[in-house]
């Protein structure tokens, strides 16, 4: 399992001997095996590759990857993977977390990694509800949302994880559906290859306390008119064949849904995507209405300097600029006096 | 701003001789952010070149610019220096500096009867009266008539000193703490290069401002010199003290520490990645760290308390010494982190500047109150190392002494320092680092048979492989381990198993550490003084007279707070009687009876001070009956 093995490593070489421990038909298991698939097409090395996460059903997955991995404590794996990436900068840091230990309990924590863009892929798993703990409703839940503790419906409103992301200033927003295997892959490999916080939304269906939470849009029959693929340089366009999409409406500063053929709409209404337009990546995680696609795919991706290798700068200019410092030198520095 | 300085000659002095004195306590008040803390560390600095012992106590309030002129706002700044070994800051000062009212209001009652007060007369006026609460004036109603009082315009010298400079007003009086410097200086025979060399530097962007401090110096120095003041004060100088041969540097505890942590990290062979979070008086070790990054330390002011302490631990999976520091809220807040951090088996320091509690509690004033937090505030059965630092000095002992314990059992390791001593500074010996034996970390690096939860059969201490070495990947996490395979386990006699291992695992550390010693006086006798932490100076002082006095009084003085030292219990069967001062409410005393069954008297105080050596002599005394 490592860089000098002689054959290539397939998706099952990234699994662990561990018995998966998820619900029958958790869509974690196909989460699972699109991110082995992926770091298998990626060629990953397993003792450079390492999975954090938090608390919760979702944050079980480092026991499930042959690499390195770290458990940690209800959503802080932000600041554990910030840690390891400035100890060691070279590793390629996975971080996995779930709407309720990313956007409640770690909010903050996913925050401040987002804005400092330290460089690693952070998964979250959106059920909209929390697993582990028997179904109670999660910051993402829709209001009215039941659950054991909102037995009259949740009175809270939902927060957007991309949303989220970009106001906190992160420069990859991506989003994807858990039973979507061609297309999650590709998305994680975009995120992968992005140096900075890559954030990807997972919609996740959990079969035990939230089944069917999104299939209005992730269903096969549902799909095509409620789900748009974002590409980069691509019109904006979804339906069965292509025949809807998203106009600017240039007097509000808002999308509109239009249908090509219609109204005089012609295809070159329909706005191109720019995955490095920070506004329109906004207006696109946001889409609201009965008639509005759920948008998937790489929203935003904008690369600045990451946070790891700005302090590793320092650190090497530091050295540079003092390339003898050493222990005794240190202790002496400043006045002394001597006593004889 | 001027400053105020009191003076005092040991024995009653008679300052109007010159004389060569053992020892004098001065204390300078102001208003805050009018320089008083810099007026003490330069003169302590001045002190510490000529190789006079000396000890400081800076006492300041939480507020960074509290309204000027109130009695909150009051900023003070005790040196005691000697030609003897010098242990404490001193109970009371020989000679007050007051800068204004409300300095005079705070701290008068602090100056020992007949002592020195030097008073600036040009900072009272009906207004600075009415706000420090005077309702008539203690230069004129008598209050001050119990002291011998030095009036000085000193608001108004130091305007005539930096005319030529044409500051501003409140510039010019902001170099009233310069004057008062340079007079004390004078008075005490401190020279004055190191305060010029170290005004350059400070204002090397301001020709103007570094002119006019040092003017203000010279003119203050000058004026003791010069001006007809005999029957008012006089010159007296303080001898060097009789200290080892070496050499020697003026250091803070929060230096020490810094400065113990990167020896430490350098006796592993690791780096340093210190997380931390901005929190008084924790801070200071934050801002030294920072500027050390050539000698390979990362530091990363996270967004929270718990996110400093996560990030540290991160780094230590990853291979580097995790270092994360707080006072006692923020330490309450890493608490679920320290759980993980045991239950992973990963080592870490953690250090914690101790304030008073509870809650906010009194952040820039001192205590010893978190010692039950260290040794017992987690869930679950979490034990760990604790360790006090009793001294400045002693900072880097045993910061050096964390790092060992922690990367050779695998263990987070508490230290425990407070306010008093990470602002406190003392002269110090500069230790060969060469002479200290390194405890280099071997990171597991074989593939064949490996797993995380392998031990080592002596010191129980797991082996350690990091990310990137290749063939020992594996998964580590908070859920209970199988004690073989480190595999998820909830099995009932395996959690048995675990829990056991990691509580022997940290006794085993008592097998590791020096037994404890006698830190004074006979290893039997009627009573046994048992400190830890900062109080070490008063201690050692009041048991020191005590035994002049013919008292058969020892002392035991404890840095490994968890596990204690083997011997501890039999040293305390020794000695008829055991008194345990502590600036808590009786914290370690607990423990003490606890492990021990013995009856410890508990001598508490939690006033924000250090505890006075005529008040521990008083309760030595009234214990022995």
């Amino acid at each position: 399992m490592n860089e000098l093995s002689p054959h290539k490593l397939t998706a099952k070489d990234y699994a662990t001997d561990q018995e998966v421990r998820w619900c029958p038909g958790c869509g974690d298991y196909a989460i699972l095996k699109s991110v082995q698939k992926t770091l298998a097409d990626l060629e990953a090395d397993p003792a450079n590759t390492v999975f954090v996460s938090g608390i919760g059903c979702s944050s079980r997955f480092p026991y499930y990857m042959a690499t390195y991995g770290f458990h940690t404590i209800h959503g802080r794996a932000p600041a554990f993977a910030t840690g390891i990436k400035l100890a060691n900068p070279k590793l390629d840091v996975w971080m996995v977390t779930g709407d309720g230990d990313g956007l409640s309990i770690g909010g903050n924590h996913l925050l401040h990694v987002l804005r400092r863009n330290v460089d690693i892929q952070i998964l979250l798993f959106n059920n909209e509800i929390y697993g582990l703990t028997k179904g109670q409703y999660s910051p993402t839940s829709r209001p009215g949302t039941r659950s054991p503790s909102s037995p009259g419906g949740s009175i809270e409103r939902n927060l957007n994880p991309c949303n989220f992301a970009l106001a906190a200033g992160a420069r990859f927003v991506a989003r994807t559906v858990d039973t979507d295997q061609k297309h999650m892959p590709e998305i994680l490999k975009r995120a992968h290859a992005h140096r900075g916080a890559s954030f990807v939304e997972i919609y996740q269906n959990c079969i035990v306390f939230n089944d069917g939470v999104f299939a209005d849009f992730t269903d096969k029959k549902a799909a095509p008119d409620r789900q748009l693929r974002a590409e980069h340089g691509h019109r904006l366009v979804f339906g069965p064949n292509g025949e809807k999409g998203l106009r600017l409406n240039r007097d509000k500063v808002a999308i509109e849904i239009v249908t090509i053929g219609e109204n005089g709409i012609t295809a070159d209404d329909i706005l191109v995507h720019d995955e490095t337009d920070a506004l329109l990546a906004q207006m696109l995680v946001t889409l609201d209405g009965p008639d509005a696609p759920v948008v998937v795919g790489v929203i935003y991706c904008n690369p600045v300097d990451t946070y790891d290798a700005g302090v590793a700068r320092q650190v090497e200019k530091a050295k540079s600029a003092k390339p003898n410092a050493d222990m005794k030198e240190l202790l002496f520095a400043g006045s002394t006096w001597t006593v004889d | 701003m001027a400053t105020n300085l009191a003076q005092k000659p040991t024995a009653s002095a008679d300052v109007r001789v010159p004389a060569s004195l053992e020892s004098v306590v001065i204390r300078f008040a102001g208003d805050s952010g009018d320089g008083m803390q810099l007026t003490g560390t330069q003169f302590t600095h001045s002190t510490a070149l000529m190789g006079t012992d000396l000890a400081t106590f800076p006492d300041f309030p939480a507020e960074i610019r509290a309204p000027t002129g109130t009695t909150f706002g009051v900023s003070a700044y005790q040196i005691n220096f000697g030609a003897r070994r010098v242990l404490t800051a001193g109970d009371q000062p020989d000679v007050l500096v007051a800068m204004n009212p409300a300095a005079l209001m705070t701290n008068l009652d602090s100056l020992k009867p007949g002592g020195t007060l030097v008073v600036d007369t040009g900072s009272f006026n009906d207004r600075t009266l009415a706000k420090a609460g005077y309702t008539s004036n203690p230069l004129e109603d008598g209050t001050i008539a119990p002291y011998h009082v030095i009036r000085l315009d000193i608001s108004r010298m130091t305007l005539e000193s930096v005319k030529e400079f044409g500051l501003s007003n409140k510039e010019a009086m902001r170099c009233k703490n310069m004057w008062t410097l340079g007079l004390m200086l004078w008075m005490y025979g401190r020279q004055r290069q190191s305060v010029v060399d170290w005004l350059k530097g400070k204002f090397a962007k301001s020709q103007q401002l570094a002119d006019a401090n040092i003017a203000a110096v010279n003119a203050g120095h000058a004026f003791g010199e010069t001006a007809e003041l005999a029957g008012d004060m006089s010159h007296s100088t303080v001898g060097r003290a009789e200290v080892a041969p070496g050499v020697y540097r003026t250091i803070t505890g929060a230096e020490s520490l810094a400065l113990g942590l990167v020896a430490g990290s350098k006796l592993a062979g690791l780096n340093i990645m210190f997380g931390s979070y901005p929190i008084t008086p924790a801070s200071t070790l934050l801002h030294q760290l920072a500027r050390l990054k050539e000698h390979g330390v990362v530091t990363f002011q996270a967004e929270d308390e718990i996110a400093a302490i996560c990030s540290a631990i991160g780094a230590s999976f990853a291979g580097s010494l995790g270092v994360t520091s707080s006072s006692g809220p923020g330490i309450a807040l890493k608490g679920e982190a320290m759980g993980l951090a045991i239950s992973t088996e990963l080592p870490l320091v953690i250090v914690n500047s101790q304030r008073g509690g509870p809650s906010t509690g009194l952040p820039t004033k001192t205590e010893q109150s978190d010692l039950y937090q260290a040794i017992y505030g987690r869930n679950g059965d979490a034990p760990l190392p604790v360790i006090a630092s009793s001294t400045p000095g002693d900072c880097f002992e045993v910061a050096i002494e964390a790092v060992r314990i922690a990367t050779k059992y695998m263990t987070p390791v508490i230290l425990l320092t407070d306010g008093y001593l990470a602002n406190a500074a003392e002269p110090w010996p500069v230790p060969d680092f060469d002479s200290l034996k390194p405890f280099k970390v071997q990171f597991h690096t074989e593939a064949e048979g490996f797993s995380p939860s392998h031990r080592d059969p002596e010191t129980l201490a797991r082996n350690w492989a990091i990310p990137g070495n290749p063939g020992t990947e594996h998964r580590i996490g908070g859920i209970e381990k199988d004690f073989n395979t480190g595999n998820i386990s909830y099995a009932a006699d395996n959690h048995q198993r675990m829990t056991d291992t990691r509580w022997n695992k940290v006794l085993g550390i008592a097998d590791d550490i020096p037994l404890q010693e006698i830190t004074q006086g006979d290893a039997t006798g009627d009573l046994v003084v048992v400190g830890w932490g900062s109080t070490f100076g008063p201690i050692y002082r009041a048991v020191e007279q005590s035994r002049a006095k013919g008292l058969k009084v020892s002392q035991i003085h404890v840095r490994y707070m968890w596990p204690l030292p083997k011997n501890l219990g039999d040293l305390l069967k020794g000695f008829g009687k055991v008194l345990v001062p502590e600036m808590n409410k009786g914290q370690f005393a607990t423990v003490l009876r606890d492990n021990y069954l013995v009856d410890a008297v508990r001598l508490n105080q939690v006033n924000g001070q250090p505890f006075k050596v005529s008040h521990l002599n008083q309760v030595i005394a009234e214990t022995l009956g």
